[in-house]
Formats: C-alpha cells, structure tokens, sequence
C-alpha cells in the first residue's frame, strides 16, 4: 500500500483526534491545540487539515448529537482509523529510531 | 469545557453568517457553521462581543479562501449522483450559445460588430456629456463661485453683459460686504509678454485682485495664495514658470510684462486643467498693478466712473447665503449709483453662477436661455438614437436567426427541456454577444479616444476607475440583453413540439412585422441624422460665404503689445514698403475680427431723442481702408489731401441705416454733450462704406464708426505683396521688427484664419453630427445587410423553383429588393417632416441663415434608397445567380 506521509501539523491534529477519543470535533479539537501547544490556530486550518486526513483514510467522522450552544446543529465527531494509528506508530517509530543514535553517538553508523 | 450557563444574548454577526451560507457546501454548512457558533459564544465569554465578532469574520473568511489541493468546506461534494446546479446549465447554455456564434461567423460578426460601434458611440457621447457637465468642478468652492453680470436696457432691448464698471468691486465690498467671502476685480484676459533676462514668451493670463487664487481654490506649488497682495506681484502656472525659468527656482525673481512693468514672481500654481474655464490663465498679476500702470483705470476707481463697463468681477459668495438671495440684493447696487441721465439703462446686476458658465450662457432680452446645454442634450439625443439602432440591429437579427431553430426548440422540448430552460438558453445567448460587444465598445473607444478629443477639443481619459461608468455599462449590458433576448427567450419558447417537428408549424407573416417596423424606425433615425447633418454643414458653408466687407487674404494682424510699438509707424512702414513685402500698412484700434470698443454719446442732426446711439467705434489711421480694402458705397477713404480728415468719419451701411440718413455724406456728429469736461468733438462723415463683419458672423453687422487717430491704436495690420511668397516675406517683415522693436517677440496673425476660428465650435459640432450620422447609418445597412442575407436563405427554395419555371436574374434581383426599398420609402417619408420641424426651429436662433431647400430632403432620400439597393443587391444578386439544381437537390 502506498504509504501516505504526513505533515507536522496534521500528525499534531491526528495526536489530538487520537487524545480525544471520540469526542474530537472542530472548536475542541481548536482549543485543545492551542491549550497543548500555544500555537495561534484558527479553526479553518483545523477543518482544513481535518479534511484532509479525512481524504487520506486516517481519520473516520459521523455526525454526533445537536447542542444549543451550536443552535441545535450536530457536530462532526472525529476518531482515528487503524491506518491513522498505524502511521502514527511508524512516525513515532522512525523518530525513536532517530532519537536513539543521536543519544549514544559513538555507536558505528549502520545503513538504514 | 465550552457548556454554555445560559442562553445567548448576542449572536454572530448576520452578514457573516450569511456569507457562508452563500459560498460553503450544502453538505458541509450544518458542522462548520456549528463549530462557528460555538466558538463564537467561547470567544464571547472570553475577549467580549467586539472582539468576537471580529474573530467571527476572521474565521468566515478563513473558511471562504480556496484552497490548493485538499477539499475544502466550500468545495461542494464530488457527484454520486446527478445533482445539476445553476452554474452547470448556465455552462452548458454558454457553450451552445458559443457553438450557435462560431457556425455563423457571418451573422455573429454583423451582429456583434455593429452593437459595439453603437456602444461605443453611446459611450464616447456620455464621456463627453459627462465631461461638459464636470467643467469647472476643479474649483473647490465651485457652487459658491460666480461672476457680477449686468441687464442694461437699451432702445427697448435688454442686454445682458459680464463686463462691469470699476466701482462696482468697492460698492459691494463696503454695502453688500457680508453677501461675500471673497471680491475680486479683473481686466480682460489676454496675451501678454513676459521677459525674463533674454527669454521673451508670449502668455495669456490676466490682471486680477488679491483674492482670487483663494477664489479659484488654486494648487500653490510654491509660495501661497496670498501671493498678489503687493503691487508688483505675480503668478505663475507651473508651465509658464517651466518655459520661462526652466528648472530654476523662480520664487522672488523679477519678470517684466509687456515692457512695462518689473514684477516678482510670489508663488507658483498648479497648471488648471483641460475642463475648466481658466484652463488658459497661465500667470495673474496683481490688479493692483494694473491700476497702478492704467491712469484710466485709476481715474475710473477714483473718480467713481459709473458708465464704464470694461472690468470683470468676481466673487465667492459667504458660506451661508445663496446664489439667488445675493443676486437679488445687489440688483440695485449699480442703479443707486449712476447720474440720473443714465437711469433710463436700468442697470441691474445679478450674480452668473460658476455651474452656468460653461452650458447656461446665453440671455435674450434679459431672460437666460440656455447656452452650450443645447448641443449637450443634441448629442445625448443622438447618442440615444445610435445605440437605439444597434439594439434594434442586434433584436432584429437574433429574433430572424432564432426562427430558424424552431426545429432545436421542437427537439430540445421533445427531449425532456423544460420551458424555462429554453428560455435561460436564449437569454444566455443574448448576453454572451452582449458581453462581446461590451468588450468590442471598449477596444474601439481606446482606439478613437486620439481623435474624438482631436475634433471635440477635449482632453478625456478613459474612466478605468470611475464606479459609476461601469454601473451604467453594467446596466446598459443587462437592459440590452434582456431587451435583444426577449422575443426569442419567450416567443420561441413557447412552441408546441409537435407541429414544429412534423413540419406544419409555420412562422406566420405577422411576425415579420415588428421586424420590419424596427428597420422603419432605424432608418427614419438615419435619415432624419442625415437631412440634419447636411444642413448644419450648410448653415456654416453659408455663413463662411457671407460678404465680408474687407479682403482677408494675405492679411497679417499684429497685437501692439509693448510701448515699443508706438511711434515707429512711419518708419516700419517705410522699411517695409522698400523691401517689398507688403503693399500697404495701417494701424487700428480693434483687430479685423473683433471690436474692442462700443461708445455712446453720439448725436446728428435729425435723432431721435431717445435713441441710445451706441457704435462699435474703430480707430484707425489713414491707410486703414486701402490695407483691409474697403468696399465703398458712398463718399472716399481718409487721405492726407485733405487736412480736415482729423475730424472725418467714415461709417458703415448699417450705420446709415441706424442713424435713418438719407443722405450722409457731409452729416456732421456730434460726440458728447456740452457740459462734459473735455467738450465735444464734432465729425463730419466723408465716407460710407459696406458692413464690414467683425464679430460674430451668425449676427448682423454693428452699426460702426471709423475714426481717425494714431495713438488709440492696438493692431498693426499689414497687407502681403502677393507677388511675393508668404513665408519668405514673412522672414524679412520679422527682420524688420527686431530691427526697430528689438523687445518684442514677433507674433502674428492671419486674419482669414483668425476669422475661420469664429466657426470653430459650429464645425466641431459639424464634424461630431457628421461622423455620428455616418455611423448610424453604417449601423442601419449592417443590419439591412445581415437581414437580407437571412431572408435570401429562407427564401433560397422559392428562389430555386422561380428560376426553373423561367425568372431572370432582374425579376429576382426586383423581387427581393422590393420589399426593403418600400420599406426606406416609408422611413423617408416619416423623417422628411421631422427633419423639417426641428431644422427650421434650429435655424431660426441664426439672424444669417440658409434656406431648408427640397432638394436636401431628396438628396438624403435617394442616398438612402442607393445605399439600400447597394447593401441589399450584394445577397439577393448571389442568391439569384445560385444554380437551382443546388437549392433543390436536398429535400
């Protein structure tokens, strides 16, 4: 299967999807990356970067339960597909990897 | 985290809200305008409502940037299943409409072609309405702004004037002072040469009071509109400064104007532009210093003299009065003050508001009657008709070419079209060659712009950035298409498949009619536009014609315009004659065409008492007749023979006439009244001579004086050798003068081209009507033409039988002509009168006019019929010379 990769931001949506657990929808999703983060975030970049993990199959969405504050309008709940959470492990992997040789640096250089 | 406690006071701003609704996908508006909301209320909560909103449409904007790659929340769904929306049919319609346009290149670039011309001309005639009605608006108190006029009444005729006598400025400065933000007082304006160091250069401008940079609202670029306060002070144009300093600084140099008088330079404005009256004010010098250098005007403020009208006066009037309450105050301000025997003038003054000048300038008997304004409502009538014939140009060919796809109706209709689609088609079509021929308009406006400013004397720029051309070119684009794409939109629309499939539906004949009542109308506009053309040109052909009194030919006139010139008449005019240039030399007071001066005071033996003898008064010295070649009836020129001729006259026949003299030679008047300080002077006439025409030359000739004197002098006129060349002559004559006026630039004129200026606004006008008549009847043949072709080809089957069963070429060359020629026949006859009443309503403002001769009428008919017969023979000659067996092979 040709591997999707993903970019810096999208991995931290993904995270945050995956965090959440079935209660990720866009305004949450928001706040929470700007709690974590500190990063100005605006919610069409999340809706954005939504779509398209959406479009990539690592994210999966239905439509949750209206709420008044939404003017009774339903909300689109996020979760994360296995194939999210597969590429999520191999970047987590990749970088472990990564991270590893950095910290014992007289380790002889391998091929990859 | 984000419940809220209670229900929400404030919601989102609606506009916003609605903007998303407009651009998002349907399937994707419930979730983001939710999360939207949310948000919103967090935000509230938080930085309060101000704030929120502003966050609110930051985010609605956010949603609405399209996005490379990706989806998007206003990407609309890919389509599973067929969910048409507008913009796909409006795509679809324009293709066909594209389609239907490329397989008649012909018909679309006829249609297309002459709708634009139309537009274009409708355009180019708003840009110039438009700029007519923005003259003067470059003065920031433009509506405050006006000039004191006077109604004098004068042998039971009212006069209207914008010259004023010199006290008038004081008078309503100290009585009327609170009517008024700013007075000031001016001569005429005029050229004047300016020199500084070496460089001489010849400028118009004018001599004006302190106030009037503040008037005018002038852009100092240097120095401040306070510049003329001081006596011997002026101001420059930035191109007079350019051309007479160059780079230089010229702040605080000293200049000299007419030889006369050193001034410094205090400030430098910004040159005025194109559309204004003062666009050729290029310096103003203090009035101060007129008066200063004019021991008459001084006399005239001094002294108070009431009964000379030669200074101008204008004023700004206080912020809080109006134009009417001002004008009716000061009504009196000159009647208060005159001599009791001039009250029978009844002077009344009245204000002539800037926003009248240029297009509201002409009074009869005291009333004003319109002016400039009626050429503006002339041309926009003109325009209206232009683009009246292009539309009905473009209806008359797409409603011919849509009866032939009554069988893509029938199909389209049988395939499952619903009416309204059918009529959207149509519509779109209509606006697609209206949209082409917007585009054309504008290509064609850039391209004639050039010219047209040539021949309006204009100097218009393309609106690129002016709003409310485009709305009105928007406007013009829907009206037009909805007009065009009517019949065919709703008439067509409305067949029944069924007949027109089978082949029974037939285009009955009524339906040709509205057609041919358009080509009726377009072509009684054209004809009315022609007749109307060719009797303008007339009026001025005639009125050049018209005697002139004098012989202009090889005639040079030469302003006076430095102390220089003065007193070196005999010998310019000895070096001159001995060199051969010219064949005679004499001075006068006013040029050939013009007068400069109007006197009254003047009595005779046998007036009647209460005739106000007012004469254009000409000084002239004695070889004045020989040099301009006076034509006499009676009596003799001035001559040196006679000693006596110091107190000679010589006067014209309209004077004779006004005078009621039977026989006038040997009269003695009488110029002034006993009790005048300077006594009176008494003329005897010794010569009567044929009117000469000097002013305008739709009027009739003044009654005028010719007195004899060498110092009231301002023009030197000079008659070429004409055995010599002008140019050549002209070298020496120039020789001469820098001889003996060494500070003087030479600058001449000729007279005939100085009296062929007096034509230049009625050939402009000329020139215009003349070019619009052209294009409308351009326009009318494109559609005769596009119109025959079609009804050849309907008829190519009928032509194809007739041939077979023996017709010539000629019967069917008569046949189908008939019908359009019977069609002009009618546009003749309709425009024939009209032209009839409007030409002689026009003709009868000119005293010196030309006659509405039957000929024009027939001249401009049988043009018409030949430019029918012409246009429409090209198709019905190739469909009668088609061989028949083409045109019934297929059936």
């Amino acid at each position: 299967m040709k591997r999707s990769y993903l970019g810096e931001f999208e991995e931290i949506v993904l995270l945050t999807v995956a965090v959440m657990e079935g209660q990720a929808y866009g305004v949450a999703i928001t706040h929470e990356i700007i709690e974590q983060t500190g990063r100005a975030v605006r919610l069409n970049q999340i809706h954005a970067a939504l779509d398209r993990l959406e479009d990539k199959g690592m994210v999966k969405s239905e439509m949750g339960e209206p709420t008044a504050e939404r003017g009774g309008r339903r909300k689109r709940l996020f979760t994360v597909t296995a194939y999210g959470r597969r590429t999520l492990q191999e970047i987590q992997e990749v970088r472990v990897s990564f991270w590893d040789r950095l910290l014992s640096p007289l380790k002889p250089a391998t091929s990859l | 985290m984000l419940k809220p406690l209670c229900p929400m006071p404030t919601t989102p701003p609606r506009l916003a809200d609605q903007l998303l609704r407009l651009f998002c996908a349907p399937h994707r508006l419930e979730e983001v305008q939710g999360d939207l909301h949310e948000e919103f209320a967090y935000q509230l909560r938080r930085v309060g409502e101000q704030r929120a909103k502003w966050h609110y449409w930051r985010n609605v904007v956010g949603f609405l940037k399209p996005r490379t790659g990706g989806s998007s929340a206003i990407k609309h769904e890919p389509k599973q299943y067929s969910n048409p929306s507008n913009t796909d049919m409006l795509r679809n319609y324009l293709k066909i409409a594209f389609r239907n346009l490329t397989r008649h290149k012909g018909y679309s670039a006829i249609n297309i072609g002459g709708l634009a011309v139309g537009m274009a001309v409708a355009m180019l005639i708003g840009l110039w309405i438009y700029d007519e009605l923005s003259y003067n608006t470059y003065h920031q108190h433009y509506d405050r702004i006006a000039q004191v006029m006077q109604h004098q009444t004068s042998n039971g005729h009212i006069s209207s004037q914008n010259s004023i006598p010199a006290p008038l400025g004081d008078e309503l400065r100290n009585k009327y002072g609170n009517n008024f933000k700013h007075l000031a007082m001016a001569t005429w304006q005029g050229d004047r040469i300016l020199s500084y160091g070496d460089k001489k250069i010849t400028r118009t401008g004018n001599y004006m009071g302190f106030e009037m940079p503040e008037i005018l609202s002038l852009h100092m670029l240097k120095g401040s509109r306070n510049g003329l306060k001081e006596t011997n002070t002026i101001l420059l144009s930035a191109s007079t400064a350019q051309s007479l300093f160059g780079q230089d600084n010229p702040m605080g140099k000293l200049i000299n104007i007419d030889g006369k008088a050193d001034v410094r330079v205090t400030g430098v404005y910004e040159d005025l532009p194109f559309n204004t009256e003062f666009r050729e004010l290029t310096f103003i010098a203090s009035w101060a210093l007129y008066v200063a250098t004019q021991p008459w005007v001084k006399q005239a403020l001094d002294q108070r003299v009431w009964d000379n009208n030669s200074f101008q006066l204008f004023v700004q009037i206080a912020d809080n009065m109006d134009m009417e309450t001002v004008s009716s105050r000061i009504k009196n301000s000159k009647l208060n003050n005159v001599p009791d025997h001039q009250k029978k003038y009844k002077s009344e003054m009245f204000l002539h508001p800037m926003s009248d000048w240029r297009l509201h300038s002409n009074w009869e008997e005291g009333i004003q009657t319109g002016g400039y304004m009626q050429y503006v409502r002339l041309f926009a009538i003109v325009g209206l008709f232009v683009l009246l014939l292009a539309c009905i140009n473009f209806m008359n060919l797409s409603t011919a070419r849509s009866e032939k796809r009554a069988k893509e109706v029938g199909i389209r209709k049988a395939v499952g079209s619903v009416r309204s689609q059918l009529i959207n088609q149509f519509f779109s079509e209509s606006f697609l060659v209206v949209v082409f021929a917007f585009g054309g308009a504008i290509l064609l406006i850039l391209a004639l712009l050039p010219w047209f400013n040539e021949v309006a004397d204009k100097q218009i720029a393309f609106p690129w950035a002016n709003a409310s051309f485009w709305l009105a070119s928007f406007s013009f684009i829907l009206i037009t298409g909805l007009l065009a794409g009517s019949y065919p939109a709703f008439y067509l629309s409305s067949f029944q498949p069924i007949k027109v499939l089978k082949g029974t539906f037939k285009v009955g004949g009524l339906a040709a009619v509205p057609r041919k009542v358009l080509v009726v109308v377009q072509f009684t506009v054209s004809i009315t536009l022609i007749i109307g053309t060719i009797i303008v040109y007339r009026q001025i052909q005639h009125t050049k014609n018209r005697p002139l009194g004098y012989d202009n030919n090889g005639l040079l006139m030469m302003q006076m315009m430095s102390p220089a010139y003065y007193g070196k008449y005999d010998v310019l005019k000895t070096d001159l004659k001995n060199a051969g240039v010219i064949q005679e030399m004499a001075e006068s007071s006013s040029p050939l065409t013009g007068i400069w001066s109007n006197n009254g005071g003047f009595s005779w033996p046998g007036k009647d008492p209460s005739l106000d003898s007012d004469f254009a008064t000409v000084w002239v010295t004695h070889d004045f007749g020989k040099t301009v070649g006076w034509q006499f009836k009676e009596g003799r020129d001035f001559s040196r023979k006679f000693t006596t001729d110091s107190s000679a006259i010589v006067i014209n026949e309209a004077a004779v006439k006004f005078m009621g003299l039977e026989h006038p030679l040997g009269t003695v008047v009488k110029w002034g009244e006993e009790s005048d300080t300077n006594k009176p002077d008494y003329f005897t006439i010794v010569g009567v001579i044929k009117d000469v025409l000097a002013e305008s030359p739709y009027e009739p000739v003044k009654q005028a004086i010719y007195i004899m004197d060498y110092e009231n002098v301002n023009w030197i006129m000079l008659k070429l050798n004409p055995a010599r060349s002008a140019s050549q002559s002209i070298a020496t004559i120039e020789s001469i003068f820098k001889k003996h006026v060494p500070s003087a630039p030479f600058d001449y004129k000729f007279a005939d081209e100085e009296f062929g200026k007096k034509f230049a606004s009625e050939e402009r006008i000329g020139k215009l009507a003349g070019s619009f008549a052209i294009l409308a009847i351009l326009i009318s043949c494109l559609g005769l033409f596009g119109l025959s072709s079609f009804v050849a080809e309907q008829r190519t089957k009928e032509i194809g039988v007739r041939k077979v069963l023996g017709a010539s070429v000629l019967n069917l060359w008569s046949l189908l002509s008939k019908d359009f020629v019977v069609l002009v026949i009618i546009a003749c006859l309709i425009a024939s009168p009209i032209a009839y009443y409007y030409l002689s309503d026009w003709l009868k403002d000119y005293d010196y006019r030309t006659e509405l001769s039957w000929w024009v009428f027939a001249g401009s008919a049988v043009g018409a019929l030949l430019i029918t017969l012409l246009t429409v023979s090209f198709q019905t000659i190739k469909a009668a010379l088609v061989n028949p067996v083409k045109s019934l092979r297929s059936e």
